[in-house]
């Protein structure tokens, strides 16, 4: 039985397609099957993050209208095995994806994949609804801001209650914190909540915590998930992330600063 | 923190600022959002009913609905008048 998971967060820009791309990567690196679907209609950016952008041919809209099938227009990732993209369409139009038509895609991966990743959109528009509606398992991806922490907050309660299983009354939507571009030098001086000020706030599991890093705009601009990057942070803090989704209890890594010498301890800097 | 800031003054972190003010909102909300769907256009139709006769600002009222038990809610309204002696 695949596994369904939404990456979600409310706020636009604090890093689901990344996430996304790196979780994805993660799980298909760990040998599990695993598909990632843009469901950012309209502005489809996971091909680029993935770097198969200049391989789209047929997208998940025409897929949902009968046009092309899923053989044709998932495309199988040259790096690493066992993994997959559905590109989102460059239609304009929003009300594209019908929930019978996505269920009908969803349930057709479920047979050949283990997990299903959904890329949200942002917002709480139509597009966000149907990437959390089919969710098992649910990633809120937030930066440690205001403005992120309270949107994350919003999107839990949509999890809650427009999500399938909220409407059948069946077990709620697995829910998990990402924290991500957290600096933990910002956090020693105060001027950054805590991974404990967010978690008490928002009030569900943490997964993952991963550092702000040089390596996520690097993994970006060529292509590359940042998990396929194992020697920067980032990467390993992805993947200890991708551990513990698939149920493996692994120590968080990257939460505090590195030990400065006693001239730096003196004068700062 | 460095020596020189054990001198500098001790002004409040804006981290815990930022958690303060996240914790009322977030909790406001969330309180907003258990309830049901009338609850904003009802608190906005008691605002203006009384300000058909106090002047008073939209953030000094409060409307929640509570769930006492199966049978009986508590609908609590909140109404802070400004202060009269002037």
């Amino acid at each position: 039985m695949a596994k369904i998971i939404v990456v979600t967060s409310g706020k636009g820009g604090v890093g689901k397609t990344t996430s996304s791309a790196a979780i994805g990567t993660g799980l298909a690196l760990s040998g599990h099957k695993t598909v990632i679907v843009d469901f950012d209609i309209g502005l489809r950016n996971l091909d680029l993050i993935m770097g198969c952008e200049r391989r789209v041919v047929y997208d998940f809209v025409n897929v949902i209208n009968g046009e092309a099938n899923l053989k044709q227009t998932l495309i199988k990732d040259k790096r690493v095995e066992n993994l997959f993209i559905l590109p989102a369409s460059q239609t304009r139009d929003k009300d594209a994806l019908t929930k019978e038509g996505v269920e009908k895609v969803l349930n057709e991966l479920a047979k050949d994949f283990e997990f299903i990743i959904c890329d949200s959109p942002a917002g709480i528009e139509a597009g966000a609804m149907m990437a959390l509606y089919f969710a098992d398992e649910a990633v809120v991806v937030t930066n440690p801001e205001v403005s992120s922490v309270r949107d994350s907050d919003r999107i839990l309660g949509m999890l809650s209650s427009k999500s399938r299983r909220a409407e059948r009354n069946e077990d709620a939507i697995k829910e998990h914190l990402l924290l991500t571009r957290y600096n933990p030098e910002r956090v020693a001086k105060g001027e950054m909540l805590s991974v404990e000020d967010v978690q008490e706030i928002l009030a569900i599991p943490l997964i993952g915590v991963i550092p702000e890093s040089q390596a996520v705009l690097n993994a970006s601009n060529s292509g590359q998930p940042v998990t396929l990057d194992q020697e920067s942070d980032a990467g390993q803090a992805y993947l200890d992330t991708v551990s513990r989704l698939l149920g493996n209890n692994v120590d968080f890594r990257f939460l505090t600063v590195e030990k400065k010498g006693l001239l730096k301890r003196i004068f700062g800097g | 923190m460095s020596l020189l800031d054990y001198f500098r003054s001790t002004k409040k972190k804006t981290a815990s600022t930022a958690k303060e003010r996240l914790q009322i909102i977030v909790a406001h909300e969330r309180n907003r959002r258990s309830g049901p769907d009338y609850l904003p256009q009802l608190e906005r139709d008691i605002l203006e009913v009384i300000r058909k006769y106090v002047d008073i600002p939209a953030d000094q009222i409060s409307v929640s609905l509570e769930q006492r038990s199966d049978e009986l809610s508590v609908l609590e309204l909140n109404v802070s008048f400004p202060d009269e002696k002037r």
